[in-house]
């Protein structure tokens, strides 16, 4: 396990570092806002990041991919949470170039990856149905229809849904697992959910859809076992994506020190503000030390990789929460106004939270691992 | 690298070799060897395992061999840590000549004054303590008063320390102590190593919450301090006291990777013993939640000093991250006994007697000893100090 990164980590770091702050800064996300944009981010703009090679990092070459892994898909998502770039980064470039990779045929791989790698196939994974991430508790239902399959049921918070052109579907079928079905987005009834981070889920109906049994993604009642690691790619993903906002909200929060004057002096001075100040620093530092873990565990097959994937989700979650809620108080006023942008971190702070667990699941995973 | 491989494999050899069995055991806080003249063994075999490890240098692996030192690079230093953390072994001998004085006389000492005090500390025989804080100079160390007077070929000191840890059983002080009273406060500071064989040095030790005496205060009257004792310029003292400090915090904050770890009670197995267990589970979940979460700030902790290591080894240049460290580590420390002690109940409560175990009387002495941990050292708030000026750059 790497805690520090290669040369080659490195220079895609600093080239989404730059990509994002010129092509997406968040008056890019206000803009989607404001405009009421259907999709939820810029088509274009996806393209350019395909191009960049970030949406093969989890496909092998021989699939035309880079398989440079988690490592190097990380430094693209930490990159993207400094300027919260709206993207289908997490349910694409991660959850369906790793389902793919991991568990589709020879066909699926020809028929879905090419489109994907290239920014031009979105996907989004139906995955919850409850009130929080609870990954093993599917009601959907897949039952056999001749060859094929028909589904029933309902989906919420499926990031990207609202306009994905393939649903990857967790159903439960006879034997009783759970099984994933690549389902044509527009074969649902979807509802897109409008929500607090101006990002992009929506609530998908499942009515009687029908599907081959080339839909099958993986082994027929062993969607369990594949979702695992990709959940927990997703979840190092998002942890990412968590402290490079984190990391943002706190920069610009010490640049305000510096700058506000009050009584005559910068408020930076004074020790309240300071002493929060250094703890958030210190734990935006321990945040990234698990980050880095986790994804190196992830792309080393590490014993320990489950584990420190819930330690990294777990800290970002309490570290972004910290520094998004300190950035609106040290803010003062102009922190709750719309104008000025370091509220978009709170809002975003939420939404990712719950996302693919929240602290209490991860704690309880964690324990669990441990062995308590 | 077949180099370090190879390091590893002798390493290993030694180790299993020469580190008595008597010497892979926990090691309670009365068993840590400090040496000095008046070094007393419980067993024999920590006089043993102390002479071997310094014959090797390994006391100090990292210091050079030409003062008794291992010549270690640091790669070597850290396999040597892990080698010893992996058997158990215990460290043979602890310390501030090892963790403070040593590291400071290397980079600010005369080649006379490292001769002469580097060698006895490596192999233990001669024990030193800290002369900073002052009973009016705490957390504002740099308004210390003791006073030293030059006078001719030697100071004549007189003042008043306290906190100096183990003084009533170290053979020389190192001290602050200020020349030039007209200078502002941080410039007119020396810093002087005083042997406490003069008559003049007076230490007493202070009984502390936890029943021990680890404390104690020193009084200075009339030492007569030789001038070639003076470490770096006339008042200039202050920029090694700094640096010392740098040494004494990576020290404190290190106190959760003591290698004694490999015997520590992990704090799930003390929740399942005292609030049962529930499919393997500690059956409190309010409790369960809260280990873990320590569990897990622990690990971010221990990993963020791990990538600290590694970027020091790829030449990243270090940041003052030892602030960092030793108020995370302490705080991190203290709330583990905390979460012993509330993990234990009723068992929990002991001071002494037959109505306790061994472990349980252990642990509430440890927890009160560590709640000096965030305060020796510099304060978890002196430490917050320091991360916001120097990391952050917040103005004064």
């Amino acid at each position: 396990m790497a805690l520090i990164l290669s040369q080659e980590a490195q220079m895609v770091r600093d080239t989404a570092l730059d990509f994002f702050r010129d092509r997406s800064p968040i008056t890019a996300l206000r803009k989607l806002r404001d405009d009421r944009d259907p999709v939820g981010f810029s088509r274009d703009l996806w393209r350019e990041m395909a191009e960049l090679g970030w949406t093969g990092f989890l496909v092998s070459e021989d699939d035309g991919g880079s398989a440079f892994g988690m490592t190097g898909l990380a430094q693209v998502m930490e990159a993207a949470g400094r300027t919260l770039a709206a993207s289908p980064l997490l349910s694409t470039a991660l959850l369906g170039a790793s389902l793919l990779s991991q568990a589709g045929s020879a066909d699926q791989k020809a028929a879905y990856l090419p489109p994907l790698l290239a920014g031009e196939h979105i996907f989004a994974l139906a995955l919850e149905e409850g009130t929080r991430h609870a990954p093993h508790q599917i009601a959907v239902t897949a039952e056999r229809d001749g060859n094929g399959f028909r589904l029933n049921g309902q989906k919420t918070f499926v990031q990207d849904g609202h306009i994905a052109d393939t649903l990857i579907v967790a159903a439960r079928t006879v034997g009783g697992g759970i099984t994933l079905f690549l389902v044509p987005g527009d074969r649902a009834t979807r509802t897109r959910l409008i929500m607090v981070d101006s990002r992009n889920a929506a609530r998908i109906k499942l009515d009687n859809v029908a599907v081959g049994a080339d839909a099958v993604l993986g082994p027929l009642d062993g969607g369990a076992d594949v979702l695992e690691l990709a959940l927990d790619r997703a979840r190092a993903g998002l942890a990412a994506e968590m402290l490079g906002s984190a990391n943002e909200a706190f920069d610009r929060t010490v640049q305000y020190l510096k700058d506000r004057r009050q009584f005559g002096v910068a408020i930076g001075s004074f020790q309240a503000l300071k002493h929060r100040a250094a703890q958030m620093f210190c734990e935006v530092e321990m945040t990234r030390s698990a980050v880095l873990a986790a994804v190196s565990a992830l792309d080393e097959s590490a014993n320990d990789a489950a584990a420190l994937v819930s330690l990294a989700k777990a800290k970002a979650n309490e570290t972004l929460l910290l520094c998004s809620n300190e950035s609106i108080q040290m803010h003062g006023g102009i922190g709750m106004t719309d104008e000025h942008e370091i509220g978009f971190f709170i809002k975003r702070s939420r939404v990712a939270q719950v996302s693919f667990g929240n602290t209490a699941f991860c704690r309880d995973r964690y324990a669990r691992l441990m062995g308590y | 690298m077949p180099t370090l491989t190879t390091f590893r494999a002798e390493t290993r050899a030694w180790l299993e070799e020469n580190c008595p069995p008597a010497m892979r055991t926990f090691m309670p806080e009365n068993e840590q060897v400090a040496g000095g003249k008046r070094a007393k063994y419980v067993r024999p075999e920590q006089k043993q395992w102390l002479d071997r490890m310094a014959a090797k240098g390994w006391t100090a692996p990292t210091w050079p061999v030409r003062y008794g030192g291992g010549g270690s690079s640091n790669e070597e230093a850290m396999i040597l840590e892990e080698e010893m953390q992996d058997l158990g072994c215990r460290a043979p001998l602890r310390g501030m000549g090892l963790s403070m004085l040593g590291p400071v006389l290397l980079e600010y000492g005369t080649e006379e004054q490292r001769q002469a005090h580097i060698p006895p500390i490596v192999r233990g025989e001669i024990r030193w303590c800290q002369g900073y804080s002052e009973p009016e100079a705490g957390s504002d160390l740099a308004s210390l008063r003791t006073r030293a007077i030059l006078q001719g070929d030697h100071f004549l000191v007189n003042g008043h320390k306290i906190w100096t840890s183990n003084a009533h059983l170290s053979d020389w002080i190192f001290c602050l102590v200020r020349t030039d009273p007209a200078a502002k406060k941080h410039e007119g500071i020396s810093f002087l190593l005083i042997d406490m064989d003069d008559p003049g040095v007076r230490p007493r030790p202070i009984r502390l919450i936890s029943g021990a005496s680890v404390f104690c205060e020193t009084f200075l009257e009339n030492v007569r301090v030789p001038v070639g004792n003076l470490v770096g310029p006339l008042n200039k003292g202050w920029t090694i006291a700094k640096r010392l400090l740098e040494h004494e915090r990576k020290g404190i904050g290190g106190i959760g990777a003591r290698n004694a770890a490999k015997f520590e009670i992990p704090l799930q197995t003390v929740a399942k013993q005292f609030f049962g267990e529930r499919d393997g589970r500690i059956a409190d979940p309010i409790l369960r939640d809260r280990v873990a979460s320590f569990a897990m700030d622990s690990q971010a902790f221990q990993l963020t000093r791990r990538r600290a290591a590694e970027e020091a080894e790829a030449g990243v240049p270090p940041g003052p991250l030892s602030a960092m460290f030793k108020l995370q580590g302490t705080e991190l420390n203290k709330r583990r006994y905390e979460m012993l002690l509330e993990a234990e109940g009723f068992q929990g409560l002991g001071w002494e007697g037959e109505g306790f175990t061994e472990d349980e009387l252990r642990f509430t002495r440890e927890w009160l000893r560590s709640k000096a941990n965030s305060i020796e050292g510099g304060t978890s708030e002196v430490q917050l100090n320091i991360i916001a000026k120097r990391m952050l750059g917040l103005p004064d």
